[in-house]
């Protein structure tokens, strides 16, 4: 039995009528991307009503960070969005090296930019065979897994690790890229580029995948300005923004001198160049769909990015600097700062006292901000529905209960 | 915009309730007082020169020191700061203000501080606020929903307060 005092009006449980139906989902539902609970209000097949209850992975992240030191707490960020943590990574050393005010050299930024391309690109792929899971077809998973296997054999050798990388530090790198490493990932982008084709004509064309993902889940440019919502769920409802162009000049810096485009959902017609130019007639800017598509066309123009870093990283000799000590003072003083992670933007805020180990520290989740909105997405859909919301929101547990 | 010439717009609009604290590392602030919390960020968000709308991250810095060795050099009282990170997605600048709050809003230390909610601006707020309400117990006033989102709604305390000790057991489970 419950303690009266916890319940709590707002409480949907609490409050059902007869004619209604709760449905709980998950903790441990398959298509929930791991333990994310729903509380489902439904009146036959249509949900009236929907509550996410988060926490399940909570492991206070933020006050562990209270008693390390900037370049300790590097494997915690790893274990929050644990299938892009080079980018996550990434986001924490920058933080650092711009409260120090610590420049890396141009070498190190191609490196870099690099990994955490790659990293976006693996990210991306699990995205996608994931949500062809969630909508009940098996096949995409494999064909993602098998590419993304490559990747993660690329970072092995680079770093020895295949999941939890804790491979940018703040400063640098924990060593720099064996010989023979760059071959080995020009190989693997010729191959994998052909293949993104097979996607398209396993998900993005099927049949019976649009018919799951168009016109569903429509959010407005309004909307996703206000729920804060950042990556592939902004630009998939038409707003033109992207952190590695539009971000901190910290933080743009790296990407000074590439030519990439920022994928942009718009409606009408796409470029010639696009690997799939006509978007279905049945898709709604800020569908589903969209933002879906969103993320197979950002993996072109990571392909894209990685190509250009080969040739710049090459041609400078002199070798990568060190990382920072492990207890490097901090000034005191405080920065927030966010980059673009594949899911979105993630923001890491450092407030320092003038000690090694940070007074605070603060991860804002892109995943937490994207899934704040399903309340408002899920209003009036078919339950079978949610699987395919929740899905094309393309949340990582770990990273929104930090 | 950068910083100056927002914080410049808002003093000339607020006057000296507003007060700007210019650091020499990192970002600088804009430090408002909570009853004109509402108010400023509704000009911030809607005055058409700085349409900032878009809200990043609401969260929350509990100032107290808790070593006895470094409290000499500790300049400040306990304190909360609640900071508030925004950005403008078309005009491509961002701000951030702040608002303290005593740690405890009576002597006896049993009721939380409060704070007016910003979730009617910015939907965002409505879980991060949550989420600071939760790990700072810091409650906001006119929240639709305001109860816990990452710990169980019967946990007891507020963890990233610098003072929280941690349960030994919870609902039969022991915690070390």
């Amino acid at each position: 039995m419950l303690d009266p005092t916890l319940i709590n009006n707002k409480n949907i449980e609490y409050d059902a009528q007869t004619n209604e139906m709760l449905i709980n989902m998950g903790p441990q539902h398959p298509s929930t991307h791991g333990v994310l609970r729903l509380i489902i209000r439904t009146d036959g097949e249509i949900v009236s009503e929907i509550q996410p209850h988060i926490g399940y992975l909570h492991r206070c992240a933020e006050k562990i960070g209270e008693h390390l030191s900037a370049r300790q707490w590097i494997p915690y960020t790893d274990r929050m969005d644990y299938l892009a943590a080079m980018n996550m990574n990434l986001g924490w050393s920058l933080t650092v090296e711009k409260l120090l005010d610590h420049q890396v050299s141009k070498k190190l930024q191609h490196l870099r930019l690099m990994i955490c391309e790659l990293g976006r690109i693996a990210s991306h792929l699990v995205g996608m065979g994931a949500y062809g899971l969630d909508l009940g077809t098996a096949s995409p998973f494999f064909y993602a897994i098998r590419e993304r296997e490559k990747i993660l054999d690329l970072f092995e050798k680079a770093c020895g690790a295949r999941l939890t990388f804790s491979y940018i530090t703040p400063g640098g790198v924990m060593a720099d890229i064996p010989e023979g490493w760059i071959d080995e990932c020009k190989a693997f982008l010729d191959y994998f580029e052909p293949i993104i084709k097979q996607y398209h004509t396993l998900l993005t064309t099927n049949a019976i995948f649009l018919k799951r993902t168009c016109n569903l889940g429509i959010l407005s440019k309004e909307k996703a300005i206000d729920y804060g919502c950042s990556g592939a769920v902004l630009r998939g409802s038409g707003i033109d923004y992207d952190l590695r162009r539009d971000g901190d000049p910290f933080y743009t810096e790296m990407y000074d001198g590439y030519d990439f485009e920022v994928i942009v959902e718009k409606e009408g017609d796409y470029p010639k160049d696009y690997p799939y130019p006509d978007v279905p007639r049945e898709a709604q800017l800020g569908d589903c769909w969209h933002r879906f598509y969103v993320r197979m066309l950002e993996v072109i123009q990571s392909i894209k990015l990685i190509r250009q870093s080969f040739e710049k990283y090459q041609s400078i000799p002199e070798p990568i600097e060190k990382p920072l000590k492990l207890q490097q003072k901090l000034p005191k003083g405080e920065i927030y700062l966010e980059t673009e992670a594949p899911r979105g933007q993630m923001g890491f805020g450092l407030f320092s006292e003038g000690d090694p180990i940070p007074w605070k520290v603060r991860a804002r989740s892109s995943c937490f901000c994207n899934l704040s909105v399903l309340p408002e997405l899920c209003r009036g859909v078919y339950l079978a529905d949610i699987p395919s919301i929740v899905g094309s929101l393309d949340i990582m547990m770990g990273e929104i209960d930090r | 915009m950068n910083f100056s010439e927002i914080s410049d717009t808002l003093i000339t609009h607020f006057g000296d309730l507003v007060l700007l604290h210019k650091a020499e590392v990192g970002d600088s602030w804009v430090e408002i007082p909570k009853d004109k919390l509402l108010e400023v960020g509704r000009f911030l968000k809607e005055n058409p020169q700085l349409q900032l709308t878009y809200l990043n991250s609401v969260t929350a810095v509990d100032y107290l020191q808790t070593d006895p060795k470094k409290l000499k050099r500790t300049s400040w009282e306990p304190h909360i700061k609640v900071v508030y990170h925004l950005s403008s997605l078309f005009l491509k600048h961002t701000f951030v203000i702040k608002v303290t709050l005593p740690r405890w809003s009576d002597e006896e230390q049993n009721r939380l501080p409060s704070l007016p909610s910003v979730s009617s601006l910015w939907s965002t707020a409505d879980w991060q606020e949550r989420e600071v309400f939760d790990l700072y117990g810091v409650e906001f006033t006119g929240h639709p929903d305001m109860r816990r989102i990452l710990c169980p709604d019967d946990w007891a305390g507020h963890p990233l307060r610098k003072d929280y000790t941690p349960p030994q057991e919870y609902e039969g489970i022991r915690c070390h």
